[in-house]
């Protein structure tokens, strides 16, 4: 549909240019010759064929042809010629037009396949680091279940119970790693596949908030968790299940690069309908060439940990950009990483009524 | 004791395994099936205390599924799902399920949300005075006693605590609970809710930033916890 009224765009510009120049061309016809008019159109239909396709292309070069014989060649206002030098000149024009718009249209042709290649070859690598992290990230957590439970069922004797429990206790460190990577996997391709339509309602955020921080209090317990919200917040209208994931996803990484027992801080506040919430950690930021890429799909930074394949940050750059928000970040060196979710939303400062 | 029977219908065998030795461990008898067919007639041959029920189905839609059982079973279900959407939780909820978990979940959270579902479905429906950990709530005086003082709520917060605790166990969607207490005109106004919630929950949590009574259920409903650890 799109295509089509593309093409018949092409074909009016077609034929506004060459109808419009041809135009100027007349009002000046006493000043200028009209073999002088011949390279003026001639030279129309090649910066033509530079932008359009290539039947518009032929348009223009048959009807500048047509124009340039019933206007300009004498006699006037007829197509009959006079001089067979000006048959010759019409036939050469025609010709030259045309393979102008043929030639051109053919180097488009190449070039464009020269793109494609060059995409695909470019989505190839992609494709291959993207295997080298995903078989590593699911093939370490495996190994580490099937080595575990192997291991228990084989009833060693001499296992003492210690050394059992953190054999468990490692195959669900490595379930719960799979479990990460799976849910940011789907989530990855809830975002590519276009599925998410956010569905904005009333949210209190401290209660958003709190419901992150609650549940990932496993996660978070080898951290200080510091919460810092206004008092009278306003009740903020956006996506409840999308904002949590990003908060999620921003803790869980904070978590990852930062030192044990660092603290990480959570704060909100909503103005002018704009809700803002920032979390910022007290690790050692990221390197000044790592900045410009955290939020890029599959990108890690150089001197991340073992575990993750680069999608935490880009979901959660998805996930803010889907409700027409921002997601920033910037790190100085020794106060650590801070980012910054500014989402356009409705405010409601709503109080209970004392009802009785 | 006698524990309660317990109906297991998923169609993954590692999952029905699992369900079985937590449960069996706890003393419940478990009955499991792997269809939708032979859940409705192991249900209506032996009608369970509880039913956990996997939507994902071989022979039928556990939407569908459930549905049928409601016309005829009213004990606890509670609803197992692999995916973690809004939609389809809250549709399951209106189709009736007490209580809903996403795989992968925790035992341990499993067997409180059984327990939280058994123990409502037992409870003297007549007794006008109900315990929950520090709460005491008198149905007859319309009071509530938090750490034996008497806490004051407004009539629609008295409303909304009862709508909850008459509820207990299961997980109300913000629709649901607009509703009941405000009426149908204001069924998407959740402004209310939101505000009200937090409202209650600073007048019977210990913690309101960490709530053990009204649960969130994200972008679902909320869900009224008795037991208070």
């Amino acid at each position: 549909m799109q295509n089509r009224s593309n093409t018949t765009a092409q074909f009016i510009s077609s034929i506004v240019s060459v109808t419009g120049v041809g135009s100027v061309c007349y009002l000046f016809s006493d000043f200028i010759g009209y073999r002088s008019v011949a390279l003026i159109l001639l030279l129309t239909v090649s910066l033509l064929a530079m932008r359009l396709r290539l039947y518009p292309v032929l348009l223009a070069a048959l009807l500048s042809a047509l124009i340039w014989d019933f206007f300009f060649i004498p006699p006037r206002y007829t197509f009959h010629i006079n001089s067979y030098e000006d048959v010759l000149m019409l036939a050469m024009y025609f010709i030259v037009a045309l393979l102008n718009g043929v030639l051109t249209a053919r180097i488009r042709f190449f070039e464009k396949l020269a793109r494609e290649k060059e995409a695909k070859h470019q989505t190839l690598e992609l494709y291959d680091t993207l295997f080298d992290a995903l078989s590593h990230e699911l093939r370490t957590p495996i190994s580490t279940i099937l080595g575990a439970s192997d291991h228990l069922l084989s009833e060693d004797k001499n296992l003492p119970d210690k050394d059992r429990k953190s054999l468990v206790l490692e195959i669900m460190h490595a379930s719960e790693r799979l479990n990460l990577l799976t849910e940011n996997l789907l989530n990855m391709s809830r975002l590519e596949s276009g599925f998410i339509r956010p569905k904005a309602d009333w949210c209190d955020l401290s209660e958003l908030i709190y419901t992150v921080v609650n549940r990932l209090e496993d996660s978070l317990s080898t951290h200080r968790i510091q919460v810092s919200l206004p008092e009278n917040l306003p009740l903020v209208k956006l996506d409840f299940g999308l904002t949590e994931q990003v908060l999620h996803n921003l803790l869980i990484n904070a978590v990852k690069h930062t030192p044990q027992n660092s603290l990480i801080r959570i704060s909100a506040h909503a103005q002018q309908q704009q809700c803002t919430i920032e979390v910022s950690d007290s690790g050692n930021g990221f390197a000044d060439t790592d900045l410009p890429h955290i939020f890029e799909k599959f990108y890690r930074s150089r001197n991340a940990g073992p575990g993750g394949v680069g999608l935490g940050l880009s979901i959660a750059k998805g996930f803010v950009e889907a409700q027409g928000g921002t997601i920033t970040v910037e790190s100085l060196p020794g106060t650590g990483a801070y980012f910054r979710i500014s989402i356009p939303a409705e405010l409601n400062y709503l109080k209970p009524e004392n009802d009785d | 004791m006698i524990e309660a029977t317990i109906l297991i219908i998923d169609d993954e065998p590692p999952i029905r395994r699992l369900l079985d030795i937590t449960l069996s461990a706890q003393h419940y008898r478990v009955m499991e099936t792997g269809t939708a067919r032979d859940g409705q007639i192991a249900a209506a041959m032996h009608p369970p205390d509880l039913i956990l029920l996997d939507l994902g189905l071989p022979d039928e839609d556990g939407q569908a599924l459930l549905l049928k059982l409601r016309e005829w079973y009213s004990k606890p279900i509670i609803v197992l799902s692999a995916r973690n959407m809004e939609e389809e939780i809250v549709q399951a909820l209106d189709h009736g399920a007490n209580d809903y978990l996403t795989k992968p979940f925790r035992t341990g959270e499993l067997l409180a949300r059984i327990r939280s579902a058994l123990r409502v479905s037992r409870q003297e429906e007549n007794n006008p005075v109900r315990e929950f950990g520090n709460l005491r709530i008198d149905l007859v005086a319309r009071q509530l006693r938090r750490n034996n003082e008497l806490v004051h709520l407004t009539a629609t917060e008295y409303a909304l605590l009862l709508l909850l605790v008459q509820n207990e166990g299961r997980v109300l969607t913000h629709q649901f609970i607009l509703r009941e207490i405000w009426g149908a005109p204001y069924s998407t106004q959740s402004q209310y809710l939101r505000v009200y919630i937090g409202q209650l929950r600073k007048k019977i949590e210990n913690n309101p930033n960490q709530p053990v009574h009204i649960i969130t259920a994200s972008g679902v409903g909320y869900r009224f916890s008795g037991s208070s650890l």
